[in-house]
């Protein structure tokens, strides 16, 4: 088929392109990632299903508003090269989000094609584009403005502060990011699993960055390191952009919460995925023994099918997800479900822990669960659950895994009582701007939104880079 | 990558280590700690922070090796570099002028309870030190406890040298004695801590141990260093590490502490071999 002349009648002949993944059987014993990739034929294939519309609504259901329509005619037309370069204008990170952002409620869910067919799997594409910049060994720096001679701080090296300290240096401003941990990536390498996103894409990611001249500075912690008066006054940064994501896990406040082998799932991703604990001991990490045990997560946002499916695949007999509504309600994305379900996830579903039961040595041994119904809509929208009485039971466990979200972690505020922030102590801020009640200071991401997704992380940044810019230049 | 300046033994299996990280050197207060990793294959561990000198740029921490991780910050020399130190971390020693305190100090633990003692003694406090070791050649920081103190005492539980008996006894002879005593900070093993803690409960003395649970990112962010407090979920990295001892669950902190003795038993036999084949080769 020819991409120039192909009618909107064989576009939409052609069936939604499958991208090619290790068999569940298989991957259930490897951290290697799930899905290989499209094949330049099976891209263009899919590429070819975009009828092009005139007013791609597409663009509308990105947080970023990528030229979807113009990057996946490239695609089609097999120039791979230019369909990344025309992503990367407004997405710098298209390898990362391709993969991880929930395509199915933002550009594939505005599909026209979705009326009558499956969308275009944009998603796919995109990870393709950035994919295949990455391996060509042709990945084009973009030009970086004259220097201003202005100096920013960006504090975390998540999601937000990469895309803010990627517009910034590209803008001649001189960016030096601080984050706390000793590796760069922030939740894209202690967070999200190495079958779900490698870890050598994220490396390549910031590796860009230093070429364009970002400096980072690792083993840094906001509010005891650096404060952010410190960075304003003492180090003279002209303006301090915060992204230091969601923090404090929440635990569920039931007695039992401190036997041996609960954990949160910030806790047992970050010991796996960051500190490599599964290839303990040659790393010297460890983490509990899944093999063989009965390992149970509580919660059902993308977080907790992370930590189930990684408990799998560190050999768990039984692997579950305890969620206390049902299926329709889980805030996970639907392909992860649809993975989780064929690696042989079992789910729990409207259960409510209510206790955690130990042995005599403090070691869990099981949960006393309640189970739920679905009553009237809650503040959320969704049915709120219910439990009925006297319908408890024990499902035995030799771990647990608290997976219900994060509240916001203390030390910026503590440090920086004249940033103002919510009830729920995340960041306030002007959300045209990004800026808090704080001159030239700046926040965005989970910090702001509380637990959120990678792109909204990074449209934050990009926001916040741009009213940066503006304030430092009119200066 | 952070440079150690210099690394002496103060007892057996004891050493004095002082390491170049000039922001935590400038920041540091008494009772704040560090997380280092050794090398790029190593784990995060929490180390107290017992010195530090902001014009040098440097840091000192005292490390007892116990682990596989510990064993091998103490087989560094002056000149090796460690991959990361972060710091400094956890809320500082809360100091005013108590009046009377007493710092006390159990094995390694003495590490910890002397920069806090500066720091009393510095706020004006009457400043006691009880420093106990299992024997004579184990006493660390004898000196430097001494030149911060008003009374300093030593203890060995073979009677080596000093008061012959634990820190809790010569804490009561103390009480007995009628002084009257407004503080007390007790760190070193948990069953140590407390014990002082049962000894200061029937008089109402303030007293704060500092405590080590097992960490990960030391931040705040994974929640593995949660105690309980005062029948609450606190976490130490954030929320201490200093507590009031008389509302600590010290029984639930020892529980979890022992989540991984097999797999640390399995690091360390490890690193023993290999340092055994290095010797033999």
């Amino acid at each position: 088929m020819d991409a120039q002349h192909i009618t909107t009648k064989e576009r939409l002949a052609i069936p939604r392109q499958v991208m090619p993944a290790q068999l569940p059987e298989v991957r259930i014993h490897n951290f290697n990632e799930v899905h290989l990739g499209y094949t330049p034929e099976l891209a263009q294939k899919e590429a070819m299903r975009c009828i092009q519309c005139k007013d791609p609504v597409c663009i509308k259901g990105c947080p970023v508003n990528i030229k979807i329509d113009q990057f996946i005619k490239m695609i089609a037309e097999g120039n791979f090269l230019g369909a990344a370069k025309k992503i990367k204008e407004d997405n710098v990170l298209p390898a990362i989000c391709g993969r991880v952002c929930p395509q199915e409620d933002q550009c594939e869910k505005m599909c026209i094609l979705t009326k009558k067919h499956e969308s275009v799997a944009i998603g796919n594409l995109e990870r393709f584009a950035g994919d295949y910049e990455r391996e060509s060994g042709n990945v084009e720096l973009p030009e970086v403005k004259p220097l201003t001679g202005k100096k920013v701080a960006v504090i975390g090296s998540g999601p937000a502060g990469l895309s803010c300290a990627n517009d910034l240096i590209q803008l001649g401003h001189a960016v030096t990011v601080f984050e706390a941990l000793h590796e760069l990536g922030g939740v894209l390498v202690y967070g999200i699993p190495e079958f779900r996103l490698p870890k050598t894409i994220v490396k390549g990611e910031i590796e860009g960055l230093k070429q364009l001249g970002v400096e980072f500075v690792t083993n840094a912690v906001a509010g005891r390191s650096i404060t952010v008066d410190e960075l304003l006054n003492e180090e003279h940064f002209d303006a301090v952009f915060i992204g230091v994501g969601a923090g404090l896990p929440w635990f569920m406040g039931i007695p039992g919460e401190n036997l041996l082998g609960v954990y949160s799932a910030n806790e047992f991703l970050t010991r796996v995925n960051l500190m490599k604990s599964y290839q303990f001991p040659a790393n010297d990490t460890p983490v509990f023994n899944c093999k063989g045990k009965n390992v149970a997560v509580f919660g059902g946002g993308n977080t907790a099918l992370d930590a189930v499916r990684t408990a799998k695949r560190l050999g768990a007999e039984h692997a579950y997800i305890v969620y206390r509504r049902s299926e329709a309600e889980m805030p996970a994305r639907l392909e992860e479900l649809h993975h989780a379900q064929k690696e042989g996830i079992e789910f729990m579903l409207l259960m409510n822990p209510v206790e955690f039961i130990g042995n005599d040595q403090q070691w869990l041994t099981g949960v006393k669960c309640i189970r739920m119904e679905l009553g009237e809509p809650d503040d959320s929208g969704r049915r709120k659950p219910v439990p009925i009485p006297d319908s408890e039971f024990i499902l035995p466990i030799d771990m647990a895994i608290i997976s219900i979200g994060n509240g916001s972690n203390p030390l910026i505020k503590q440090t920086t009582p004249d940033i103002e922030v919510s009830r729920r102590d995340t960041i306030v801020v002007d959300i045209n701007t990004m800026a808090t009640s704080k001159e030239n200071v700046y926040a965005g991401g989970d910090i702001v939104t509380g637990g959120a997704t990678v792109i909204l992380a990074m449209g934050a940044g990009r926001t916040a880079a741009a009213s940066i810019h503006e304030k430092l230049i009119g200066k | 990558m952070y440079k150690i300046v210099s690394a002496i033994f103060l007892a057996e299996n004891i050493k004095k280590i002082e390491i170049e990280a000039p922001r935590i050197a400038k920041k540091r207060n008494a009772g704040q700690f560090v997380m280092i990793r050794v090398g790029e294959s190593g784990e995060r561990v929490p180390l107290t922070i017992a010195d530090s000198d902001p014009e040098k740029g440097t840091i000192t921490i005292i490390v007892q090796g116990m682990g596989k991780t510990t064993r091998e910050l103490n087989s560094k020399e002056a000149g090796d570099m460690i991959s990361d130190i972060v710091g400094p971390l956890g809320a500082p020693s809360h100091i005013e002028k108590f009046g009377t305190a007493v710092s006390i100090g159990g094995g390694v633990g003495t590490a910890i309870a002397y920069p806090t003692a500066v720091a009393l003694k510095k706020a004006g406090n009457y400043v006691i030190t009880i420093n106990g070791a299992r024997s004579k050649d184990l006493v660390i920081l004898e000196k430097e406890m001494k030149e911060v103190s008003d009374e300093a005492y030593i203890t060995t539980d073979d009677g080596s040298w000093g008061f012959h008996g634990f820190v809790t006894q010569k804490l009561q002879e103390l009480i007995d004695s009628g002084k009257t005593i407004d503080y007390v900070l007790a760190i070193g093993p948990i069953p140590m801590m407390r014990a002082i803690a049962e000894v200061t409960r029937p008089y109402h003395i303030k007293t704060v141990v500092s405590l080590n649970p097992i960490m990960v990112d030391g931040t705040g962010m994974c929640g593995g260093c949660r105690v309980t407090v005062d029948n609450q979920t606190k976490f130490a990295c954030v929320d201490g590490p200093e507590f009031d001892a008389h509302l600590v669950d010290f029984k639930n902190l020892s529980d979890r502490n022992k989540l991984y003795l097999l797999e640390e038993k399995q690091s360390s036999d490890a690193h023993v071999h290999v340092c055994k084949l290095n010797k033999t080769v």
